[in-house]
């Protein structure tokens, strides 16, 4: 049996939360603007995404698909860039993310239609869409920490960098420890997330299954694949995004190039 | 001419310059100006570390016919300030230095496995000269070096540097803004003014 959720149980859902939030609001914390706005914001991203992804489904074009995928990946590598502490100049941090993104989208979400699922046609808007959101959610998450992890800690060890480099490192040797710093950070919360899946936490897409009426071992069997690609997408884009950024930090000579990224 | 030289031809190099001169294997050469006037620049950009316009060659051989890091480790700079990336000081050395080496700049060999953290910065500065030569360059261009030493060990620092030049044929280019200083170990001094460009050079021995 499915409950299904009435506008009514929604504002039953959110009538707590408004609650703690004029509590915040009236402790002054500086917190409930931002908080209210995500409220509204939830409210209205998921409604319009609802009723796109019903025409999206009912359409059956590949050509929607694609769009909307493309306006994901889009929106995520906007949101890369604007969380980036010092972006590379010239469109390069746009570059760079959309880069990884779209790695991350085609190997992961490309091998997870075609080789895993095995739905036909393979672009079936049911799969493709929930699925590259999951995956680009997340791989967005890690580009945005290892770029952050690579472009401030090159900046805070300049000269640990051009005192290797005048040592005769290549340019790649000299940032190697900054680049596996970056990769670990970016990695840190999937590999947080594999351990402890199930044991600490359900994960959120299972507990939807799960809520709509799916037998649970389908919803865990589901939850193991998208794990998964998204551990795959995730490395993946990252390694594209972090070896490219770090190849831009230099020039032909192996110089570092500082004033290729933004002043804070 | 047979004799080895690092020839540096109208170099600019972030609004500075032009600067050309010539150093032989063997010599030493002095830069003197004031603080801002662009002579650390002019060695990074010696050792290839900023982007500049102009020429530099040694032994005939262009900077740009070889790749970045065969030129600094031939041309080897090192900063007034040494800097290291792992806790112990042995982790940056591939091929530790032996006893004489060390002796050399009055270091012991008890120092390699120390941690990094607890040496002075005369220290670190001695080890970091150290670390440079392990590389075999044939131009030493030196940025403030005896800046945190001591005048016993500054001195002392001056003599290694000599007998390198003497020993091994290395040419060198001292930046500091001690003129006694470079008076003591160049044969000419080239003065910087504001701007990067030399106004007047002096020989010394």
């Amino acid at each position: 049996m499915i409950v299904n959720l009435s506008w009514m149980d929604i504002l039953l859902a959110a009538l707590p939360f408004l609650v703690l939030i004029a509590i915040l609001g009236y402790m002054r914390l500086g917190v409930s603007r931002q908080l209210l706005i995500g409220v509204v914001r939830t409210l209205v991203q998921l409604s319009l995404v609802g009723a796109v992804l019903t025409a999206v489904f009912k359409s059956d074009n590949p050509l929607w698909t694609m769009g909307f995928s493309m306006v994901m990946i889009c929106a995520g590598t906007y949101e890369v860039t604007r969380r980036q502490i010092r972006k590379f100049l010239g469109g390069w941090s746009i570059a760079l993310s959309l880069l990884g993104l779209l790695t991350a989208a085609v190997l992961s979400t490309g091998y997870a239609l075609m080789v895993v699922v095995d739905v036909s046609p393979w672009w079936k808007a049911q799969y493709a869409v929930p699925l590259l959101g999951m995956i680009l959610g997340n791989t967005m998450n890690g580009i945005s920490l290892g770029l952050n992890t690579l472009t401030t800690g090159v900046w805070q060890q300049r000269a640990v960098i051009e005192s290797r480099l005048a040592l005769g490192e290549p340019a790649q040797d000299a940032v190697k420890d900054i680049k596996r710093d970056c990769l670990r950070n970016a990695l840190t919360p999937i590999m947080n997330a594999l351990a402890v899946c199930g044991v600490v936490s359900l994960p959120g897409m299972m507990t939807g299954q799960i809520l709509a009426g799916n037998d649970p071992q389908v919803a865990a069997r589901y939850q193991m694949m998208i794990m998964y690609l998204i551990g795959t997408g995730c490395a993946a884009g990252c390694l594209v995004t972090v070896t490219m950024a770090s190849k831009r930090l230099f020039d032909k000579r192996d110089r570092l190039r500082l004033d290729r990224l933004q002043l804070k | 001419m047979s004799e080895k030289s690092l020839i540096v031809e109208n170099l600019v190099y972030g609004g500075f310059g032009p600067v050309s001169f010539n150093l032989v294997a063997g010599e030493c050469i002095g830069i003197f100006g004031e603080s801002g006037c662009g002579k650390t620049r002019l060695l990074r950009s010696i050792a290839d570390l900023d982007p500049h316009q102009g020429s530099l060659s040694f032994n005939d051989e262009d900077a740009l016919s070889m790749p970045a890091s065969t030129w600094r480790r031939r041309v080897a700079f090192l900063p007034s300030e040494s800097q290291w990336w792992r806790d112990r000081v042995s982790e940056h050395f591939p091929l530790p230095p032996g006893e004489p080496e060390l002796g050399s700049l009055a270091l012991q060999p008890k120092i390699l496995s120390a941690e990094v953290s607890h040496l002075s910065s005369g220290e670190k500065q001695r080890l970091a000269l150290l670390r440079a030569l392990k590389n075999s360059p044939a131009v030493l261009l030196l940025d403030e070096i005896t800046a945190h030493l001591d005048s016993e060990r500054a001195q002392l620092t001056e003599k290694k540097i000599a007998a390198l030049q003497s020993e091994q044929n290395l040419a060198v280019v001292w930046v500091s803004h001690n003129i006694d200083q470079l008076r003591r170990v160049c044969s000419r001094i080239l003065y910087m003014a504001q701007g990067g460009t030399i106004v007047k050079e002096e020989l010394v021995k």
